[in-house]
């Protein structure tokens, strides 16, 4: 059979969201960040709300977010995002906000930011990317690095008595009353896709509901931080990452 | 007649602010600007203009409400004193860097550090010069009155608008502080949806309709060569905002021989300075910078000619001196007189200061 007798529309199982612009990925492949993108560009495709969606994006690696997803962005200080969607989502109630944060951003320097907008339950999402390093800057140790993981500023591995506690953010954000769903969730096979998927449809449907904040951690794999290929990454998360930090809804409501 | 009330000048501040169709205040108690939140939750302008008021946790955040705020094209602001500007410094310059518009007030007090809750001028270098880092200016209007504080709301969003960058009203405690009669202006109602979007598509991010490309809000260029034509492209701004937007007023310089430069509520005081050299027979004038960005630079220039000397009057150690010295460029003495750390001098001992000067 010829490859032009299989391109037809009615063999089509799967197309590219038209939210996703057509720029190519700086993201370095096997990166979790690709994945979460599209999943975000296919629920606003789904949900038909392009012209009703402001995303803000952080300092990370996902700081160019706005390079890839067709909606307007606001581009955040350092940690600071869940103060502009603060504003933003009560400025304008009608628009679906939601911020895109990675573990240094979200969980080290933009502590307070985060705390106290899911405290006081503004109508936003959160999406934390929880890859336990600081990717863009080169690696470095992030408030999430788990005990013994190496990093540029770890280098003999992360000590307790050296370099505090890894970070368990998303079970501190589920105590606060002013969350509505928190939720831990993951990318690397099919079926996690598909949880995650849920979860976040979930959670921008929330936002419109008047519930308080929804937050979603995907826990991921930064394999350029970590230092191994793709494949080895998702196998070091799912062995080391899992077990700390386990997967599922710590909050519905 | 207009209505006058009697009001703080932090209290006019808040009720400029919802006169004059703010969409949203943002801030973090300290004193001495406290009341201008305090008025606002007071009032509940939600209830009436669909004002937004919250009480941040930190200037870090309102700087960075305010940030998003401003990034949606509504009329937003915060308020602090010195200390809590310092910590909205990275956000200032994160609002210059993204040409977004929006009002900053500063009550200062005495610093550096914790410092005192007494009235200073000590943040001028700060707040003309920058603050925050990179290359970028703020629009800086410097009030003298409680009046000045009502008018100068409107006035900063008007101007922070025009040139899509952020204004600051340069108070002190004094000023803050005082209790003066304020004349109410006419209400303006808050922008609609409808006003935003034709006033703000171009840039703001309230949604990307079909008929546009999507709107994004960013400070960040990796490479260096879009860096510098930004900054090339802000520079040009602020050389407009220097040729269009001066603000002064002058205190019998006509026949002055001598010169006192002076702003806020130190200028109010050294009108009494001139009094006393007048009634010596000393040929004493005032000029008051209203824009401390834009400077009055050409208002001084062209009356160095007929000075004997200059003197700059400030609280703090001697700031705005520099850009008076710049501009006599040696062509007649510059001389200084100020207090710090919140003291405020009297006019007796201005004037006495002054005579050494001259003498
Ligand atoms: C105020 C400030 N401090 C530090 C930095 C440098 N910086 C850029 S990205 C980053 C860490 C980002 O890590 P994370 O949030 O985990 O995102 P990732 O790249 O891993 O997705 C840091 C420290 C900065 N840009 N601004
Ligand atoms: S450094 Fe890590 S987080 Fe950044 S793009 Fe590469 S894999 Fe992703
Ligand atoms: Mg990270």
């Amino acid at each position: 059979m010829d490859i032009k007798d299989i391109i037809k529309p009615e063999n089509k199982v799967y197309g590219k969201t038209p939210l996703l612009k057509d720029a190519i990925l700086h993201y370095c492949p096997g990166c979790s960040h690709g994945t979460v993108h599209k999943i975000i560009a296919e629920i606003i495709e789904e949900m038909g709300i392009q012209d009703r969606t402001i995303g803000i994006s952080p300092v990370g690696c996902s700081v160019f977010a706005y390079n890839y997803l067709d909606i307007d962005w606001q581009q955040a200080a350092h940690g600071r995002a869940p103060a502009l969607a603060t504003a933003t989502k009560r400025l304008m109630p009608d628009k679906y906000v939601f911020t895109y944060q990675g573990d240094g951003d979200l969980a080290s320097i933009g502590t307070a930011e985060i705390m106290h907008a899911c405290n006081r339950g503004e109508n936003i999402v959160v999406i934390f990317i929880n890859n336990a390093i600081y990717g863009m800057t080169g690696g470095q140790m992030a408030p999430t690095t788990l005990l013994g993981q190496v990093t540029a500023t770890t280098p003999y591995g992360r000590q307790a008595d050296l370099n505090g506690y890894p970070l368990k953010i998303t079970e501190l954000i589920a105590q606060l009353e002013g969350t509505c769903y928190v939720t831990r969730q993951s990318v690397q096979n099919p079926a996690a896709v598909r949880k995650t998927k849920k979860a976040i449809r979930k959670a921008f449907e929330n936002s419109m509901m008047k519930k308080g904040t929804s937050f979603v951690e995907v826990v991921s794999t930064c394999n350029s931080g970590w230092k191994i290929p793709p494949v080895q990454a998702n196998k070091w998360m799912e062995e080391n990452m899992f077990p700390f930090y386990p997967l599922g809804d710590m909050k519905d409501r | 007649m207009a209505e006058k009330i009697l009001m703080k000048g932090n209290e006019a501040i808040a009720y400029a602010a919802i006169n004059c169709g703010c969409d949203g205040y943002f801030g973090y108690p300290i004193t001495p600007q406290s009341e201008v939140m305090e008025t606002l939750m007071k009032e509940k302008p939600w209830e009436t203009t669909g004002m937004v008021v919250l009480q941040a946790e930190s200037e870090t955040s309102s700087i960075n409400m305010v940030y998003g705020g401003a990034c949606c094209g509504k009329k937003v602001m915060t308020s602090s004193s010195s200390p809590g500007i310092s910590l909205m410094c990275e956000g200032i310059s994160y609002l210059a860097g993204a040409e977004l518009p929006c009002l900053v007030v500063n009550v200062m007090r005495g610093g550096p550090g914790l410092g005192t809750i007494q009235p200073s001028q000590g943040d001028y270098f700060q707040t003309t010069k920058g603050g925050g880092h990179g290359d970028y200016r703020n629009i800086v209007l410097a009030p003298a009155s409680a009046q000045d504080m009502y008018d100068f709301v409107d006035l900063g969003f008007e101007l922070a608008f025009k040139y899509r960058n952020p204004a600051i009203i340069l108070g002190d405690g004094v000023i803050g502080q005082m209790m003066e009669k304020v004349e109410l202006r006419p209400a303006k109602a808050r922008r609609t949806d409808e006003e935003i979007k034709k006033l703000c598509a171009s840039w703001a991010t309230i949604g990307k309709t079909a008929d546009r490309k999507a709107n994004t809000i960013t400070s960040l260029a990796l490479e260096a060569d879009v860096q510098e034509r930004f900054n090339i492209k802000l520079q040009k701004k602020y050389a407009e905002i220097e040729a269009n937007e001066v603000r002064y007023s002058t205190y019998k310089t006509e026949d002055a021989e001598h010169l006192i430069v002076a702003f806020g509520c130190m200028s109010r005081i050294c009108e009494n300075v001139v009094e006393l050299a007048r009634e010596q027979g000393i040929k004493l004038g005032l000029l008051r910078p209203i824009t401390l960005f834009p400077y009055p630079k050409a208002a001084i220039d062209a009356l160095v000619p007929q000075l004997k000397s200059i003197m700059s009057v400030e609280l703090n150690a001697g700031q705005m001196i520099e850009d008076i010295r710049l501009i006599s460029n040696g062509r007649v003495p510059v001389n200084f007189y100020g207090r710090q750390g919140g003291m405020v001098p009297s006019p007796e001992e201005i004037f006495e200061a002054f005579i050494k000067t001259i003498k």
